[in-house]
């Protein structure tokens, strides 16, 4: 059976979450990679979450995909970053043993009824009547299918650097794609080189954990996924090391044998997560660089040193590691390297990460210029969901800005494109206060299940929660009035009035405990949505707030403008404004207004004509 | 797009009336009324004839090829006589041509303003450029016109951004060890900004220039308000005579003095008794005119006023009226004093206005700015600097309203509806 609806290329994490994404839907979907056995593989840091990709994890997860249970079953050190500030900057983080996480990643996906995994080298892209109809694999196989998304990673004319050394693939080890490559470039797609890189791997058993300051797993019991029970395996400890001023001279003595400074690599890295040396050399003040020592598994050796990645030649990279503190006799099991890669310019795919130039084929993850496993999941999840929805004439998921990360991502990536690999900070949301880690389930599995893409297990689970979420809505609409709290010994003024529950929770004074006298007995205050409803008292007057201003931004994404839209004939748009324009194509007038250097009497232009041209259409 | 025009000078009778058109179809409104499009920014003279070819009067004309003009399109002017007959037929003169219709209220401005012309605050300082009577009311008008305002909201853009950049790093890069506090002195800086826009805030604004500094003139019945009135705005607006309770409404008239604007308000003496129900009634107005006056000149018995009332002994000529200490003497029966107390007025009325040349704030502009202020000061002491990044964010985007980079239809009609037709 060659003949699928939806074809996905690639088995990362990007890749995954499509091909499931898709087959959720019902669609026949097909995952085309090099090696099965690789699907799921983590290929940098054995971490999944952090802070704005922890909502990526949360929010891929209410829509059922696979990476929040998958990090949870592997997972060997939870970790709450940003834990002292605001809840909507928490960074739910989790370390994953790399085995039990594509164990469980390859275990989702074997239940897909329609989801067929199929080993081979994607080779070609076929397309009928500029409309991409299927693949052609390297062993001459050719698969038929309307949709076809890539998620092809680093491995698209991937090259590996690592001293002098020079390595063609995407991981060590590994094929690239470089004919598939060869073709998309033929193709006039506008594409940019990007380049990456990862830390050596070094042995455990011979770093002296006793000189180094432990950083234990949290204690309270929090899991990726709501459906997770609870955390499934043994906790470990992460440790603490610093680089110093000698490893700093090593460093500085070697960088012209390095890479990114020999000039073999002119790709931008990305500034968010810098190579050792790109810190030396920026950061040349700075005395010591935090390195966070990673545990990779319950039954390796391996570790991961975090904030240390670099392609400076072996040699170099072992006497770097020798200089710190408890690593004085380190082994090092694989070094580190550099991979320079293919991207599309993502301003080329339309807001469903459609190529506009090629109906058909979707692209996701780091061939859109992103960086990260949770960036590549979210955009993959996305491009399986449109690409099952084209198949079957639907709408695609009513995501915006104000609603999910997701939307933030895929928003900034078709409408600014690239400079550097593209990673997920929660300062890029503009409404974060109601995009938090731990709301995204109310956020978005009602949104998933409009759209026909949950299991059964997820749908059960959404309607237990909305049972509750029921319960709690009528408690915290009784009105209370405020002697009764006075006179319960709470910090409230007797003559504050009656209130709702809702509104007494939101003064900063006043917590879930001492309100249990007026709550009933079943409720569950210690629950995850009761801390969820807390939250949402406490933002809430900031929420309504920002209520005018949503609307604002919904009226203005009401307004269309397209690709078709014609820039250069409206009156009194500068030509830098038409420029502009003409690159970004923003779909509608709100996109326009995050366009950068876009005037205000540019948009008001823009606005004045639009409506006219709707008017007159 | 439809081809617009409306009378632009002043409301007829007049000296001369200047009819503006603008649109695609200028040429052919030209055409249709005068016969030929003339050369571009050149007068030409023309006679101005209706569809069946009547002569309805002789001018000129000019045509502004677009984008080079006000409004960015291709722009005409016939200037005609004054009389509101002849303005009137060539109107409907024009409104015959095809495609060609009266203006709305502001839609000149709106078009300079949709063709990139101008930007909000500019459009703003546009209207009040409009509507200025006086020199202190025209130059400010014109530094708004001019773009101060935009460059002074971009600036403080500018230091909110710095400041959030400072936060976000705080919030997005715990785990960096250099980032992971914000600078010292971050609060600090952020009142003193709070504290400069809220100066800025309460800095004289447009409405004292629009409507001119407030005057009010109070006493109890009787005691020569209205003669002051008189002797102030040099009119006989209030009637005068000797009986008590004369002035039973409030009175207002605008004048410029010295090039400032002011308001002198006149209004039914204050007593606590009276049987007389309509001067009861123009007794409680008075009361409220107290509070919006910006100065009240008080006639009554020495201390008796409001708070910050000037003493005024008026009526100096009389017997037994004179106080013991007060800021004049006058008499605005023999203009004794009346000379001296105008020039302090004119002084003191124009400290309390924009300077000259000072970009004057709206309400809206007052409104956003206080907004941004208020939330700069909230950022200031916020202990969670996740709400610290959501108080800047709101500044930003008051500023960003201050700009109209929101770009919403409401401030577009709200402000555009303020205009005469034809501005």
């Amino acid at each position: 059976m060659n003949q699928f609806d939806v074809i996905v290329i690639g088995g990362g994490h990007a890749g995954c979450e499509a091909a499931a994404a898709a087959a959720r839907m019902g669609v026949r979907t097909a995952l085309v990679s090099f090696d099965l056995d690789a699907i799921g593989a983590m290929s940098c840091n054995p971490a999944i979450g952090g802070l704005g990709k922890g909502h990526l994890v949360r929010e891929v997860d209410a829509f059922d995909g696979l990476i929040g249970r998958a990090a949870d079953a592997g997972a060997i050190h939870y970790r709450m970053l940003n834990r002292s500030k605001g809840s909507a900057v928490w960074g739910p983080r989790v370390q994953a043993d790399r085995k039990l996480f594509k164990a469980e990643v390859q275990r989702l996906i074997a239940q897909y009824e329609h989801l067929q995994c199929i080993a081979g080298e994607a080779a070609e892209l076929v397309f009928t009547g500029g409309r991409v109809s299927g693949i052609r694999l390297a062993d001459g196989t050719t698969l038929e299918s309307r949709t076809v998304v890539l998620c092809t990673g680093t491995f698209l004319g991937g090259t590996l650097f690592r001293g002098e050394e020079r390595f063609e693939g995407g991981r060590i080890g590994e094929n690239s794609a470089q004919r598939l490559a060869e073709q998309l470039r033929e193709a006039n797609l506008p594409m940019a080189r990007l380049k990456t890189g990862t830390p050596p791997r070094l042995d455990g058993r011979t770093i002296d954990w006793s000189r180094l300051e432990e950083q234990p797993s949290d204690q309270e019991h929090w899991v990726m996924s709501p459906l997770t029970e609870k955390r499934a395996n043994p906790q470990v400890f992460c440790a603490i090391t610093r680089t110093n001023p000698t490893a700093h001279a090593i460093i500085a003595d070697n960088l012209h044998r390095s890479p990114l400074f020999s000039g073999a690599i002119d790709a931008a890295g990305p500034r968010y997560c810098p190579s050792i040396e790109d810190k030396i050399h920026r950061f040349a003040d700075r005395d010591g660089h935090q390195i966070f020592l990673e545990p990779e598994g319950l039954d390796t050796h391996l570790v991961y040193p975090n904030g240390i990645s670099t392609s400076l030649p072996v040699d170099v990279q072992l006497s770097m590691l020798r200089a710190m503190e408890g690593l004085e006799q380190v082994v090092m099991e694989v070094p580190g390297y550099a991979v320079e890669y293919d991207h599309i310019d993502p301003r080329a795919l339309s807001p469903d990460l459609q190529l506009k130039d090629m109906p058909g084929l979707y692209c996701a993850g780091q061939i859109n210029g992103t960086t990260g496993y949770e960036e590549a999941a979210a955009q993959g999840l996305l491009a399986g969901l449109y690409a099952g929805c084209s198949t079957l004439d639907r709408e695609g998921p009513a995501i915006d800005r104000a609603n999910s990360y997701m939307a933030v991502m895929v928003d900034d990536l078709t409408l600014h494109g690239v400079s550097e690999p593209y990673r997920m900070l929660t300062s890029r949301a503009e409404y974060r206060l109601r995009l938090r880690a731990n709301n995204a389930a109310t956020r978005l599995t009602p949104l998933a299940d409009q759209l026909g893409c949950v299991t059964k297990e997820r749908k059960a689970w959404l309607d237990s929660r909305e049972n509750a979420r029921q319960a709690w809505t009528e408690v915290l609409d009784t009105v209370i009035p405020a002697t009764q709290l006075h006179d319960a010994k709470l910090p409230v003024k007797r003559d504050a009035g009656r209130k709702p529950l809702r509104e007494w929770l939101g003064l900063p004074d006043l917590h879930l405990d001492g309100l249990s006298p007026w709550l009933p007995d079943d409720l569950d205050t210690t629950s995850e949505l009761a801390a969820e409803i807390v939250e949402d008292a406490a933002y809430a007057p900031y929420l309504e707030r920002q209520d005018a201003e949503l609307r604002d931004l919904r009226s203005s994404m009401g307004v269309k403008l397209g690709d078709g839209f014609p820039y250069d004939t409206v009156p009194g748009l500068s030509n830098e404004m038409v420029e502009r324009l003409s690159v970004s194509l923003p779909s509608t007038l709100s996109d326009a207004g995050r366009v950068r250097g876009i005037t205000p009497a540019a948009l008001a232009a823009l606005l004045v004509y639009a409506r006219r041209r709707n008017q007159a259409a | 797009m439809e081809t617009i025009f409306a009378l632009s000078s002043g409301a007829p009778p007049a000296g001369i009336g200047i009819i503006r058109i603008t649109g695609p179809l200028v040429r052919e409104a030209l055409t249709a009324v005068a016969g030929r499009v003339p050369q571009a920014r050149r007068a030409e003279r023309a006679k101005f004839c209706a569809a069946g070819g009547e002569v309805l009067d002789d001018g000129l004309m000019l045509f502004f090829a677009g984008p080079n003009s006000v409004t960015g399109e291709d722009l005409g002017e016939l200037h005609c006589h004054g009389g509101r007959a002849v303005i009137a037929a060539i109107e409907q003169a024009l409104a015959k041509v095809h495609g060609c219709r009266p203006a709305h209220p502001g839609e000149f401005t709106r078009r300079a303003f949709a063709n990139g012309r101008i930007d909000l605050a500019e459009a703003e300082g546009l209207a009040d450029l409009l509507s200025a009577e006086t020199e202190l009311q025209r130059r400010s008008a014109m530094a708004m016109a001019g773009g101060e305002l935009s460059r002074k909201a971009e600036a403080w853009r500018e230091r909110i951004l710095l400041a959030s950049a400072q936060l976000e790093a705080v919030l997005d890069f715990e785990d960096e060890d250099d980032v992971s506090t914000l600078p010292k002195g971050f609060g600090d800086g952020l009142r003193v900004f709070a504290e400069e826009l809220d100066d800025f805030a309460n800095a004289p604004h447009a409405e004292t220039l629009k409507e001119g500094y407030r005057v009010a003139i109070a006493g109890p019945p009787n005691a020569g308000k209205s003669t002051l009135f008189n002797a102030l705005t040099d009119s006989a607006a209030a009637i005068t005579a000797d009986v008590a309770g004369t002035t039973r409404d409030v009175l207002e008239k605008p004048v410029a003095l010295g090039g400032a604007p002011f308001t002198f308000v006149d209004m039914a003496g204050l007593r606590d008794e009276t049987t007389d129900q309509i001067e009861a009634i123009g007794i409680a107005r008075a009361e409220g005119e107290l509070g919006k006056a910006d100065l009240i000149l008080w006639l009554g018995d020495e201390g008796e006023g409001p708070a910050g009332s000037w003493e005024i002994a008026a009526q100096c000529d009389r017997e037994g009226f004179a106080k013991a200490k007060p800021l004049f003497r006058l008499s605005a029966k023999t203009g004794e004093g009346i000379a001296e107390l105008r020039s302090v007025l004119i002084a003191h009325g124009r400290d309390a206005m924009p300077g000259p040349g000072e970009a004057a704030l709206n309400k809206r502009q007052r409104v956003l700015i206080g907004q941004a202020a208020r939330a700069v000061r909230a950022c200031a002491g916020q202990a969670d600097p996740l709400l610290a990044a959501e108080d800047l964010r709101v500044a930003r985007t008051s500023f960003d309203a201050l700009l109209g980079r929101t770009a919403t239809e409401d401030v577009l009609d709200a402000l555009f509806g303020r205009f005469c037709i034809g501005k």
